[in-house]
């Protein structure tokens, strides 16, 4: 291929696809991506999905979009404002333009915006020619006479061609950044080796959209190069934080050489890793598709009492519904994995949203004092290790843990450096020996943690439950002083955790004047913000909490050595509240947003400037 | 009693009552029925033969749910509701275990009513007692899902308005495979159906019909006193004719799509007009009306209703592992790592 006179080199670009919920935007969306990580550029993706499987057509309701975000620097978060806006319909125009920059190249296509589609999305006037765009590098381009015209003469019907529109779009798009149709034309081999006429045809309407690009206007032929990243040698997948979370989890089981339990309800947008798990039976991975999600919890923790690796996923909503059975696990002290991918609350809240407001529930929201450890996933690949160490930690201490990712994690993406699992750590649950004199509640010195005696192990029989048990020997009772001293133990046990993580990382210099703190799925774009701070020259440091109960041994030692502290988080304040709490010393300014949307960098450096300031 | 045959590892010595007394003090009221089925549970463990540590029971809430204390196994006291949920998740992880639930009306038609229809629909190889005093006891005396219609109570001093379940009508219509039902006061029949639950492969259901001397004293008499039980439970008994009474003269009968009690002897009625017991059809419409016979026009069966084979959960679950641990390309977790789109840098 010939360099384009025109084309201009972007160390990043962010590229959204959108359109009618079943127009295929996710679909292209991925194949842009992996077309993107084929090339070796860095990426991440993040997918905007309604609720509904079928809103209306062209209403803004029924919008669907996919964002990939990619470069030849470390992509750290799913991107802002767009580069190029692919739109289907005018419905995903209205509803995303407010992402588009001044000269974000914006391509529609024309042959959808029709008086009927428009007056369904509330467009009082065709924005193609009532001006409104005329300072935007607009494409119009008539994608169905186009297919139409272009299939005429194969014999196909209307209806089968026009599936294919996306694929149209997706042509054009990957020309406009010079990339080759290589790898989707091998996808859609692969997908439709059945049915080779059907693969053809999408190839030929994707080469279509590709060659369109030498009919457009001069002044419309915008030509980009995102050079490949500089990512270490190795193997890479693109992968979401569900599908991560699945992964590692699995991989925990093999390193801990335990069978995994799943007890799952479905719930969005927890789901897929439930549907994953269900997958791999080939791994021993035993999955139950629970009841309810108590019968989810309970059933984990049946598998946790007979020895298996359990684990119970859920969102929000879900959470609640399992706070008894948590309890229960504190209280039997057996070890257990509860994943949590939150969404927007309270109640049903925002489904398919983001939000990180689930915190406080995952740190004290049970009766009585149950304490648990508390992490949380800091992007989707980071899901991954997070997942993996939840499942250690938790079946090293004898101790349910709670892992929050949210649903931006889930279903975003990133590139994922392949690991060798036989390089992970190995787990080594604190399991009774047979035939040795065993009380239930005896506990490792060091880490506190009671020994496990699984069912069927000759001379361990015991029995444990939920109510109040003499330490050691684990028979019921109702002591005041074993009652005091059991809910410490319970509780020191989890701080003591805290010998066994690492210690809080510091972005940046190890002193100056703000602190950046954050935990779970905002570290991607608090880092950047945080990158440009110091590129323009101010002492600001970011220290991003994956461990949150216990927090790292050093916290207050890194919190000591900067002038002021922010605390940024999607919720109305929890994290900080938390830290209020544990640490009180020190002062916390607050960036808070709860929109269900990320933070943006421009908002974010505001609120340090403002607290520089102060 | 012929031995159970199945993948669980069983004791190479021969264990007796002694090897299943935990030795903590039992703490049911004196009189309570839940003694009875500790004896028949102590007396039928032996019996079974498992290796005593293959022996698991799990319970919910309730006075039926301090039973795993007082017996020497592995024993899991859950929360209120819960026991077959957590008992399912034992089982699935682990299939060699022998299985029991100790659970009550409350505890498992009420709070836990979810679980215990799916339980049963998914028909986990495990054994359910259910504990029904048609009371809540351990609350102190507050009407449950099994209370007879119109009975006072704490919650329902007028006398409630709540139509009862009945809990073989209820696990029939979840698909349960196996059903049975004993007095507390007969602990020897009780010892058989509990033999006969541990042979059923599947979800098998025990209804006791417990006193509860203290919140809802002789609520079972008219069924379970001695003046009352020969006319009023039929004992079933697989392939023999359903007869019962005191003169054992009387006998059920299909009359149409109904059943009838009939008297042997009388209008030209003989013992070939009795109905026989068959406990492994699998249709369950006589079972069905077999466990819903009640006083006055009827006896209460007594002993196993149903008992029909279907696979279960925990084999199909250990089947379809087995075939893809055969058949998957994907044999660790580094496999699967790099399946599908993976992308090189070199």
């Amino acid at each position: 291929m010939n360099k384009p006179k025109n084309m201009v080199e972007l160390e990043s670009a962010v590229v959204k696809f959108v359109g009618d919920s079943g127009d295929g935007m996710q679909l292209i969306g991925t194949l842009f991506a992996d077309s993107c990580a084929y090339d070796g550029n860095d990426l991440t993706t993040f997918p905007d999905y309604p609720a509904e499987i079928r809103p209306p057509a062209n209403t803004i309701a029924g919008v669907s979009g996919f964002q990939v975000y990619f470069g030849s620097k470390k992509i750290l978060s799913f991107g802002e404002k767009l580069d190029v806006l692919v739109c289907l319909n005018p419905a995903s125009l209205k509803a995303n333009l407010k992402w588009a920059k001044k000269d974000t190249v914006i391509i529609v296509d024309s042959d959808e915006f029709t008086e009927q589609t428009l007056e369904k999305c509330g467009y009082t006037s065709n924005p193609l020619t009532d001006h409104s765009l005329k300072d935007r590098k607009l494409i119009q381009v008539p994608v169905t006479t186009i297919i139409k015209e272009k299939t005429s003469s194969l014999n196909f019907d209307n209806k089968t061609v026009l599936r294919s529109r996306n694929m149209l779009v997706l042509g054009l798009t990957l020309r406009l950044f010079n990339k080759k149709t290589s790898y989707v034309e091998n996808y859609l081999s692969e997908k439709f080796a059945s049915k080779p006429d059907i693969a053809n045809l999408n190839k030929k309407i994707l080469l279509e959209g590709y060659n369109y690009y030498d009919q457009l206007p001069v002044n419309q032929k915008f030509s980009f190069f995102v050079p490949p990243a500089k990512l270490e040698k190795g193997k890479y997948k693109n992968i979401n934080g569900n599908i991560a979370t699945a992964w590692g989890l699995l991989a925990a089981a093999e390193r801990a050489h335990l069978n995994l339990f799943l007890g799952s309800y479905p719930i969005t947008p927890a789901t897929e890793i439930l549907v994953e798990l269900a997958k791999h039976k080939s791994l021993g991975a035993r999955v139950m598709q629970a009841e309810d999600e108590i019968a989810g919890i309970c059933s984990a923790i049946g598998a946790s009492f007979a020895g298996a690796m359990a684990v119970t996923t859920t969102s929000g909503p879900g959470l609640s519904l399992k706070s008894e059975a948590m309890g229960l696990a504190v209280m039997t002290e057996l070890p257990l994995v509860i994943v949590n991918v939150q969404r927007g609350g309270p109640s049903t809240g925002l489904p398919t949203k983001s939000e990180q407001a689930d915190l406080l529930q995952a740190l004290w929201g049970r009766n009585g004092e149950a304490p648990m450890l508390v992490m949380a996933a800091d992007s989707p690949a980071d899901c991954f290790y997070s997942a993996f160490m939840a499942a250690k930690l938790s079946l090293e201490h004898m101790t349910p843990c709670i892992l929050l990712t949210d649903g931006s994690l889930g279903n975003g993406s990133e590139l994922f450096k392949i690991p060798d699992v036989n390089t992970l750590p190995e787990i080594k649950p604190p399991l009774a020996k047979p035939n040795t004199d065993y009380k239930p509640y005896a506990r490792n010195p060091e880490t506190l943690a009671r020994y496990w005696a699984i069912p069927g192990t000759e001379g361990l029989r015991h029995r444990i439950g939920g109510l109040e048990k003499e330490n050691i020997t684990g028979v019921v009772t109702t002591d005041p002083e074993n009652h005091e001293l059991m809910v410490k133990l319970r509780a020191e046990k989890v701080q003591r955790v805290a010998n066994y993580i690492p210690e809080q990382e510091v972005f940046g210099e190890p002193e100056g004047d703000l602190l950046v703190v954050s935990w779970g799925g905002t570290k991607g774009v608090i880092r950047e913000s945080v990158i440009e701070m110091q590129k323009e020259g101010k002492k600001v440091s970011h220290a991003h909490f994956k461990y949150i109960m216990p927090l790292p041994k050093n916290t207050e030692q890194v919190f000591s050595r900067f002038k002021k502290i922010i605390v940024c988080e999607l919720n109305n304040g929890q994290f900080v509240v938390y830290l209020r709490a544990v640490l009180p010393q020190f002062k916390y300014y607050q960036a808070n947003k709860i929109q269900s949307l990320p933070f943006f960098m421009d908002e974010l450096k505001e609120k340090y400037y403002k607290v520089l300031e102060d | 009693m012929s031995p159970i045959i199945n993948s669980i590892e069983r004791s190479n010595v021969e264990l007796t009552k002694e090897d299943f007394v935990s030795g903590l003090p039992v703490k049911w009221c004196p009189g309570c029925g839940a003694h009875a089925i500790l004896t028949a549970v102590e007396n039928v463990f032996p019996k079974i033969g498992y290796k005593k540590e293959n022996f698991v029971i799990v319970s919910g809430i309730g006075c039926s749910s301090r039973f795993p204390y007082y017996v020497n196994t592995y024993g899991f006291h859950g929360i209120h509701g819960r026991a077959n949920a957590i008992a399912t998740g034992v089982k699935v992880a682990n299939p060699k275990l022998s299985v029991w639930i100790a659970t009550g009306d409350g505890d498992s038609m009420a709070i836990g009513g979810n679980h215990f229809i799916h339980i049963i629909r998914r028909n986990v190889d495990v054994n359910i007692l259910l504990f029904n005093n048609m009371i809540y006891g351990l609350t102190k005396g507050q009407y449950s899902p099994t209370t007879p219609m119109g009975a006072v109570t704490k919650t329902s001093p007028y006398g409630t308005i709540e139509h009862p379940f009945n809990t073989g009508e209820l696990v029939l219509g979840a698909q349960g495979t196996f059903f049975a039902r004993v007095p507390d006061n007969n602990v020897k029949l009780m010892t058989e159906v509990m033999f006969e639950a541990a042979k059923h492969d599947g979800t098998s259901v025990i209804e006791i019909l417990q006193n509860c001397v203290i919140f809802n004293d002789k609520v079972h008499a008219h069924i379970t006193s001695k003046e009352t039980k020969d006319d009023y439970q039929l004992i079933l008994k697989n392939g023999e004719p359903m007869i019962f009474g005191s003169k054992k003269n009387k006998g059920i009968r299909l009359k149409g799509t109904r059943l009838e009690v009939v008297t042997i002897g009388e209008n030209g009625i003989t013992e070939d007009d009795i109905l026989v017991h068959d406990q492994y059809q699998q249709d369950p419409g006589i079972h069905l009306m077999l466990a819903k016979m009640s006083p006055p026009h009827f006896p209460v069966a007594m002993g196993v209703i149903r008992s029909a084979m279907y696979p279960t959960y925990d084999d199909l679950v250990e089947m379809q592992i087995d075939e893809a641990k055969k058949t998957s390309k994907i044999r660790n977790v580094n496999d699967l790592l790099n399946s599908g789109e993976v992308f090189e840098v070199k």
